[in-house]
């Protein structure tokens, strides 16, 4: 078996239509959601595996309409399980190319038991979490990755809950292959589903989505001020800003910081590394935010190998067979002490 | 000098002890003894849920009953012959139910001062004339055992801790049981440690020669194999016969089987056992929690495998969302629930029969599902192969109900030959079916159900999902009109099924006035009652359902021929409020929510009491 979207044979040529189906898309007008639907729609040719080996399962919420708008097989679920439907289906059909499709309510709230033990199984799947701090679908409440203090329909003198870091969730769950990008960056975006479809084993992938609805301009920050887009690249160090001017360093007791460049020379700079076997940098790294240093990381934080789950049972299944032969029903039955009357 | 050797037509023995002094083994040994000489029997194994609870205490005695005959039986026995008590507490606990003039076999040893109180009493039972209308052995088989293994190289506590196998000879003797495969099992058992291997089996040969002297016990007892139908037999448990049934579902449906499960009690065992059949091409996979189990299965289902899930009742709760999903996707689901005593945690090791209208009616909306129950610890076997033929050919969830008593309890078993099983399989779409193009819920004309179309198919992706779908292309639909036809579609599927499921049938006096009917595990007690009472020359009838939704065809006829119908549950009634709302039937209820399988002399007293 291969990996999450690199299993093609290379022969298919297939086009971003080809992934179009005949239905309307029913976001609001100006959702972010467009935008991711277009990049993958874009992306998926590139896989060269045939449409009918490609599976998207969802959940609920606005980002779990999506399976609707791919021509592969889909299927929208029900709250938060799809990362436990999709486990089932990829380790029952290895041959399959399955994505996930969630949302901040859907990964982290209802389903966040599914989404950190798929995570540490390293079931081979490609989880795409589409975050945009609120409840969409049901109209504006507000959501475990909300700040502090959003005033939101359910929270009409401000959030008092203490958001989740999804990309600290992913990491603390023992995730093989952790990344983010931002919706209406295609050609990032594009880059990091390139990484996530090749890795083997669970991908996750925080893709910041604007909800121009119910919380417009949440990651303006980032999605208007690109300077502000720590963009790490594996191998190079860390550096951003209108210039570059500013860089990422760790500090002694093993945290992330913001520095000027020219204050502390080139040298002092971390340099990003996506395959660490430790993923205690790429914490750190997760842990810059809006709201610690006005600035995020965009870009593959994480991306080593770990055997896959999916494998590891196919394997069992093997040994198993090789060991006692394939199982005979007959045999089976008569196990055990059996005595008998004529 | 031989001592005599008495004949018997049956014996029922309970061998109760501490949960550390090994009952459930010794038990187990003396009914594998007991299958190979050919006896009918059937077993209760009565344990708590603590693994240990406090040594000596009440609440830690664990129990094992035997039932065994020279003919057909269908209980392991109301009130044992034979009680061996391995200590106060188990005394305490077992002795109301010994049979009047019964044997009782108590280990001297262990009615201490200290027992005695942990167990409430104040004087020594055996001393004090409570136990007179019984026949006491006090044996000392504590110090009997460390006695016969003084030679050997063990501890004084692991000498101690063969005492059961010190009772099971006692036991063998007593009963003239072989005892040829105890030492063979205890050879395998402690094959890396052959010291204790054969200190257990000195203890085990010890008890037995300790009945052959012991002046106490002056007559053997014999009951000679059962005539039962030709063929070969092994004993199984219903949850062993569920999981070959499993099993062969998936040979009979040439689909791979895909076990999503969560450890709970009394379940956890099949996903143990088919952990253990991964040359099958069986997946097993221990998911986070319930709701993951079941949607792995529903996943695994998506992909073209039989997707199963196994819980109890706690565990069905948490899966009902993800079995409404089903209900909408239209696909192929097996969800057993192993009842047991509730609600809450209620408890875990005793059964109930209580989830009948949780599988029924426990999800929201008009979300019909079909539901199986096992009678008998073998029919387990059966109910595993219909629920999953019903399933892939209706794609469907479907229920199959067992619980604990089943699970645990076990009976001989005449294996099928696998010749005769039913061919369960069922076609993948392949093609388009609607001028040129694939519709997801075109139906089939007869099963009204829909294509199964399984990733990998070219020309055939298509989407599913829990928002209602347009009939024919599956599409979302909000329209009126199409959500009350699909509504009334997959209800009118699910009732459709009753015309490919056999009748009802009545057993005992046809023309009887009194119809006993009964669902699932009840079947043994009810059937042996109903014997009873026709013996004792009263009339009544007995049909047993293994289908619960729908029912068969026939039953409101069956029921409408008498002129009184006894509803025995181990609930407070759901079996009767389903025929009392469906045919308007005056049902009479019989309930008994005790954690213990019903007696068939209560059950009898209560048919004659309508007679
Ligand atoms: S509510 Fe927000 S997230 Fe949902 S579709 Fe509208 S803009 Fe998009």
């Amino acid at each position: 078996m291969s990996t999450n979207g690199q299993n093609g044979d290379g022969l298919i040529q297939l086009s971003a239509k080809d992934f179009k189906t005949d239905q309307e898309v029913r976001w609001c007008p100006g959702c972010g959601d467009y935008a991711i639907l277009a990049a993958v729609q874009s992306f998926m040719p590139e896989l060269a595996i045939p449409r009918e080996r490609i599976v998207f399962i969802s959940g609920i919420g606005c980002a779990a309409r999506f399976p609707y708008y791919m021509q592969t097989y889909g299927m929208h679920s029900i709250h938060g399980r799809a990362p436990a439907i999709a486990t089932g289906l990829s380790t029952s059909r290895p041959d399959l190319s399955v994505w996930v499709v969630t949302g901040d309510g859907d990964a982290l709230s209802i389903g966040g038991n599914h989404l950190i033990h798929a995570l540490r199984r390293n079931v081979n799947i490609t989880i795409l979490l589409f975050n945009n701090q609120v409840y969409g679908l049901t109209k504006g409440q507000y959501s475990p990755t909300s700040p502090v203090g959003q005033r939101t329909g359910s929270t009409p003198m401000g959030s008092i809950d203490h958001p989740f870091n999804p990309l600290s969730v992913a990491l603390g769950a023992e995730a093989t292959f952790v990344a983010r990008s931002i919706d209406t960056d295609r050609k990032h975006l594009t880059e990091v589903l390139r990484a996530a479809a090749g890795h083997k084993g669970a991908a996750f992938v925080e893709v910041y989505q604007n909800c121009n609805v119910y919380n417009d301009g949440a990651f303006d920050f980032v999605r208007e001020d690109k300077e502000n887009r720590i963009r790490l690249e594996h191998g190079k160090p860390i550096r951003f800003g209108a210039e570059d001017e500013k860089g990422v360093r760790l500090r002694v007791d093993g945290s992330a910081e913001v520095v000027d460049v020219a204050e502390v020379g080139e040298d002092a700079l971390l340099v990003h590394d996506a395959h660490a076997d430790e993923p205690s940098i790429a914490f750190a790294l997760s842990r810059l935010t809006r709201d610690t240093v006005g600035a995020a990381p965009i870009g593959v934080f994480r991306d080593v190998a770990r055997p896959v789950y999916d494998e590891l049972l196919q394997e069992q299944i093997e040994a198993a067979t090789e060991k006692s032969g394939p199982g005979e029903l007959e045999a089976l039955l008569h196990s055990g002490d059996t005595w008998t009357i004529s | 000098m031989a001592k005599p050797v008495e004949q018997l037509d049956q014996v029922v023995i309970r061998f109760a002890g501490d949960s550390g002094d090994g009952m459930q083994l010794t038990g187990g040994r003396f009914t594998s003894e007991t299958a190979i000489l050919g006896n009918d029997l059937s077993t209760l194994p009565d344990f708590p849920a603590e693994i240990r609870a406090p040594a000596g205490s009440l609440p830690g005695v664990s129990g094992f009953q035997i039932h065994f005959s020279d003919h057909d039986i269908l209980t392991p026995g109301d009130n044992p012959h034979v009680l061996v008590a391995m200590n106060p507490a188990a005394l305490r606990t077992n002795i109301k139910d010994l049979s009047r003039g019964g044997t009782l076999i108590v280990n001297a040893d262990a009615f201490t001062d200290r027992n005695l109180e942990k167990a409430g009493y104040t004087i020594s039972p055996l001393g004090d004339g409570s136990l007179d209308e019984y026949q006491v052995h006090a044996v000392p088989l504590t110090s009997l055992t460390i006695e016969a293994l003084k030679e050997f190289d063990v501890t004084k506590r692991e000498a101690e801790r063969s005492k059961n196998m010190f009772a099971l000879g006692l036991m063998s003797w007593l009963f003239t049981r072989p005892t040829e495969g105890t030492v063979q099992f205890l050879e395998k058992k402690f094959a890396s440690k052959p010291e204790i291997a054969n200190a257990n089996i000195k203890a085990f040969r010890a008890g037995y020669a300790f009945g052959e002297t012991s002046e106490a016990f002056t007559a053997q007892y014999e009951v000679k194999p059962a005539k039962l139908r030709p063929g070969t037999y092994r004993n199984v448990t219903g949850n062993q016969a569920l999981t070959m049934g499993l099993v062969a579902a998936g040979v009979q449906s040439g689909l791979p089987l895909f076990l999503g499960a969560y450890p709970i009690t009394p379940a956890s065992g099949i996903l143990e056992e088919l952990s253990r059949y991964k040359h099958f091409g069986i997946r097993t996979f221990q998911a986070e929690d319930e709701i993951a189990a079941v949607g792995a299965a529903l996943g695994a289902s998506f992909g073209g495998a039989l997707g199963v899930t196994t819980s109890s009742g706690p565990g069905v709760v948490l899966k009902m969302e993800t079995i409404g999903l089903a209900v909408a996707l239209e696909l192929p689901l097996l969800i057993l629930d192993i009842q047991r005593a509730g609600p809450a945690t209620g408890m875990p090791t005793k059964p109930e029969q209580a989830d009948l209208l949780l599988v029924l009616y426990g999800r929201h909306a008009e979300s019909p599902v079909p539901v199986v129950a096992a009678s008998t610890p073998g029919g387990c076997f059966d109910a595993a192969i219909e629920a999953a033929r019903i399933a892939l050919k209706y794609r469907t969830p479907v229920f199959l109900l067992s619980d604990a008593y089943l699970a645990n309890g076990s009976e001989p078993w005449s294996i099928p030959d696998v010749s005769t099983l039913p061919d369960i399989s069922t076609e993948f779409a392949d093609q388009p079916n609607h001028e040129g193009q694939f519709q997801p819920y075109l139906r089939d004309a007869e099963t009204l159900a829909r294509p199964w179309a399984v990733p990998g198919t070219p020309g055939l992706e298509h989407r599913i999902g829990g928002l209602e779908k347009a009939d024919g292309t599956g599409n979302v639909s909000y329209d009126p009109d199409n959500h009350e036809y699909m509504v009334r579609i997959r209800a009118r599927k699910v009732a459709g099924i009753a015309a490919d499921i056999p009748e009802l049938e009545v057993g005992g006096d046809e023309d009887a006035d009194l119809l006993v009917a009964g669902w699932g595990g009840t079947y043994g007690p009810i059937a042996a009652a109903v014997r009873r009472v026709r013996k004792d020359g009263g009339k009544v009838a007995h049909a047993h359902f293994t289908h619960l939704n729908p029912l068969p065809r026939n039953t409101e006829e069956v029921l409408r021929r008498y002129d009184k119908v006894l509803v025995p549950e181990m609930n407070l009634g759901q079996l009767s409020k389903v025929l009392r709302a469906e045919f308007l039937i005056d049902a009479v209820s019989y309930n008994k929510v005790r954690g213990l399988p019903f007696t068939s002399g209560e059950l009898a007293e209560a048919i004659e009491g309508l007679l």
